[in-house]
């Protein structure tokens, strides 16, 4: 197969999660186009991830993101190239962008694909469903083939050389400029929630938002993202980017720290793939501890101090 | 102002989830179905829309016809009448061309949906609509206003929301907060039974997807309980044991 790799990139770096993408294209096809809008401060990392072509545009017209001139120059892409399969991780532009070029190119779509594919007759993918309370083995059809592969599931390699960058200038149709973007706003610095290797997140047991500190002070010593509970985005204590469950974010990372969290089964929802879940809770009868590895029976304006002190000598 | 509200009929967020007939089928035993919760919120938002400028809404499902009691719902909470499409929902590709075969000619100015389904969680079927039909496609949208031929939304993205301006029609994929979702009434429930429910046969188009087989993920093992005062056994059991600090 020739795969065609879609890159994100935030803050100018490739995300972590299109690293993934990019080695999972090299893992099933050999040989690996990517392409990404944009100017990228680390384009060698997609080469390390297993392509050994970039195609970069650089148009300024194309240096917002927009959801239909990028499906137009994807399919555009992929006709050039030859490409029978596309590969990108599940993303809010990713997702409604491969929905339209599965349409262009005539493609088999599969989302939240959780493995590498089973081909040894036909292509068969494992996709995470039910918000990750099951999974469904499926069988695609047809010539070509759009893979969203979920976060945080498919290990990046770096046994990739160097990959060739070349610009890319797609066809520009005035009918893909309808949709204006009057703003942008976002949080600048701050480790992406759904891309995040480990994430602490408060639930209404923190109380109130002037409570937050002790969230932040344990993730910023970890390195974690922060998110928290339905009900907590609903007070807007939190935005509504860290409300993680069935109705928010769904994380999967390799740790979950559950503060003042219940565990209720839609707030699970969101949590069900991460690796490890330790869950910080008052109430020993909380439903959270069933879904947990390691649980801490105690109040959290006792227990978050101490556990971020701990986290600091450990690293000494 | 016309708008066409596209709804799932999906197992209630609390539903045990369970396979039957050797892990190929969907256990519907015990199980309560609802209308997707971020088609609700685009349910929600046409009412308050349609409570604003006047017009007409109309629910389309691609189902069987167990899901009429779920179309009734939708027709309580405000919708105005309704279209089966007598399928299965094979996959979001099947459903999509069902949908644009239906909005193909019928004149409407604004589609919405949820962001995704909850049981199959694609978050496509707006995008691949939109494609279909030569309009633009948004999602997940926050907020959505009307300005005469206008729209202006917001649109969530990884660590923040997106502002856009965008003439109709165009298709959205809905969550919150874009509405509070509505509870039916009495009389919303009574006048949903007159309302009327049109029953189409598909378009011949095939699915390029089929589920082979379902699977559950392992069970989870006991959880290991840390003291609140042994903080760093805790460090220690994540740097050495689990290895992820
Ligand atoms: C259709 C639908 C969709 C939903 N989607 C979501 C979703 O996406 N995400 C989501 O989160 N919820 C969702 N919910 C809501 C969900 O059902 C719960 O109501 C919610 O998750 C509860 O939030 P919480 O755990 O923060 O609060 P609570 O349930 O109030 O739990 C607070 C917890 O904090 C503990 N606590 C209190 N004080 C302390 C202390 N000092 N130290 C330590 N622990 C303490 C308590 O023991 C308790 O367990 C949804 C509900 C519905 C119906
Ligand atoms: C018991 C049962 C078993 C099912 N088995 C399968 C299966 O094996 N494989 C499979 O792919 N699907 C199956 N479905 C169908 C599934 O519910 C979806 O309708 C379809 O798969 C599209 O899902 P998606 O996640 O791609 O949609 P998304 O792209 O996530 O949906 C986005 C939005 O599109 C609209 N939409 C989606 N589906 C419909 C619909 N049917 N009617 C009207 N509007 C809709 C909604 O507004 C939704 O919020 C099953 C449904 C039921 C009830």
């Amino acid at each position: 197969m020739a795969a065609l790799a879609f890159v994100e990139i935030d803050e100018g770096k490739v995300k972590k999660s299109s690293l993934e993408a990019v080695s999972y294209a090299h893992a099933v096809a050999g040989e690996v186009t990517a392409i990404v809008f944009g100017n990228v401060s680390d384009i060698e990392e997609i080469g390390k991830a297993g392509a050994s072509k970039v195609l970069n545009v650089t148009d300024e017209k194309l240096a917002t993101a927009n959801i239909m001139a990028y499906s137009s120059a994807i399919a555009e892409a992929m006709n050039q190239e030859g490409s029978d399969l596309l590969v990108l991780a599940k993303s809010s532009l990713g997702d409604p962008v491969s929905a339209r070029v599965s349409i262009k190119v005539d493609a088999a779509l599969a989302s939240n694909v959780a493995d590498l594919p089973d081909t040894s007759s036909g292509y068969t993918v494992k996709k995470s469903i039910y918000t990750g309370k099951a999974f469904a083995n499926t069988d695609l059809s047809g010539d070509k083939k759009i893979i969203i592969i979920k976060k945080n599931a498919i290990a990046i390699k770096e046994d990739g050389g160097a990959a060739e960058v070349v610009e890319f200038s797609p066809t520009i149709n005035d009918a893909d400029f309808t949709v204006t973007t009057t703003k942008v706003e976002k949080a600048e610095g701050d480790i992406l929630l759904p891309e995040a290797d480990l994430v602490v997140s408060g639930g209404r047991g923190l109380k109130g938002p002037e409570n937050w500190g002790l969230i932040e002070d344990l993730a910023k010593t970890l390195g974690a993202a922060t998110g928290c509970s339905k009900p907590v985005s609903d007070m807007d204590w939190r935005p509504h980017h860290e409300h993680v469950g069935q109705t928010g974010i769904k994380v999967s990372p390799s740790l979950y720290i559950a503060v003042g969290i219940s565990g209720a089964i839609q707030h699970l929802a969101g949590v069900n793939s991460s690796k490890y879940i330790l869950v910080i809770n008052k109430d020993p009868e909380a439903p959270f501890f069933k879904a947990a590895d390691y649980g801490v029976v105690g109040d959290a304006f006792d227990v978050l101090p101490k556990l971020t002190e701990a986290v600091k000598k450990a690293q000494g | 102002m016309k708008i066409l509200v596209c709804i799932t009929h999906v197992p209630d967020t609390t539903s045990r989830i369970a396979f039957t007939e050797g892990d190929t089928k969907f256990d519907k035993n015990g199980v309560q179905f609802i209308i997707g919760p971020y088609d609700d919120y685009a349910l929600a938002r046409a009412v308050e829309l349609k409570e604003q400028s006047g017009g007409s809404i109309t629910v389309l499902n691609v189902g069987e016809a167990d899901t009429e009691p779920t179309i009734r719902k939708a027709l309580a909470i405000g919708a105005d009448d309704a279209i089966r499409i007598n399928a299965f929902p094979t996959d979001g590709l099947f459903v999509a061309k069902q949908i644009a075969a239906v909005a193909k000619d019928g004149g409407y100015d604004l589609i919405l949906m949820g962001r995704e389904s909850i049981d199959f969680n694609g978050g496509q079927v707006h995008g691949m609509v939109g494609e279909l039909l030569g309009i633009p496609s948004v999602s997940p949208v926050m907020t959505l206003d009307l300005e005469g031929s206008n729209a202006k939304i917001s649109r969530e993205i990884e660590g923040g929301k997106e502002y856009m301006e965008l003439p109709l029609p165009f298709v959205a994929g809905c969550q919150e907060p874009i509405a509070e979702w509505k509870i039916p009434n009495m009389r919303g429930i009574m006048s949903a039974r007159t309302k009327p429910l049109e029953v189409m046969d598909p378009t011949g188009d095939a699915p390029k997807t089929t589920v082979s087989k379902f699977e559950l993920p392992p069970a989870k093992g006991e959880v290991k309980l840390i003291d609140p005062d042994n903080m760093d056994e805790l460090v220690d059991l994540l740097k050495n044991d689990a290895k992820i600090i």
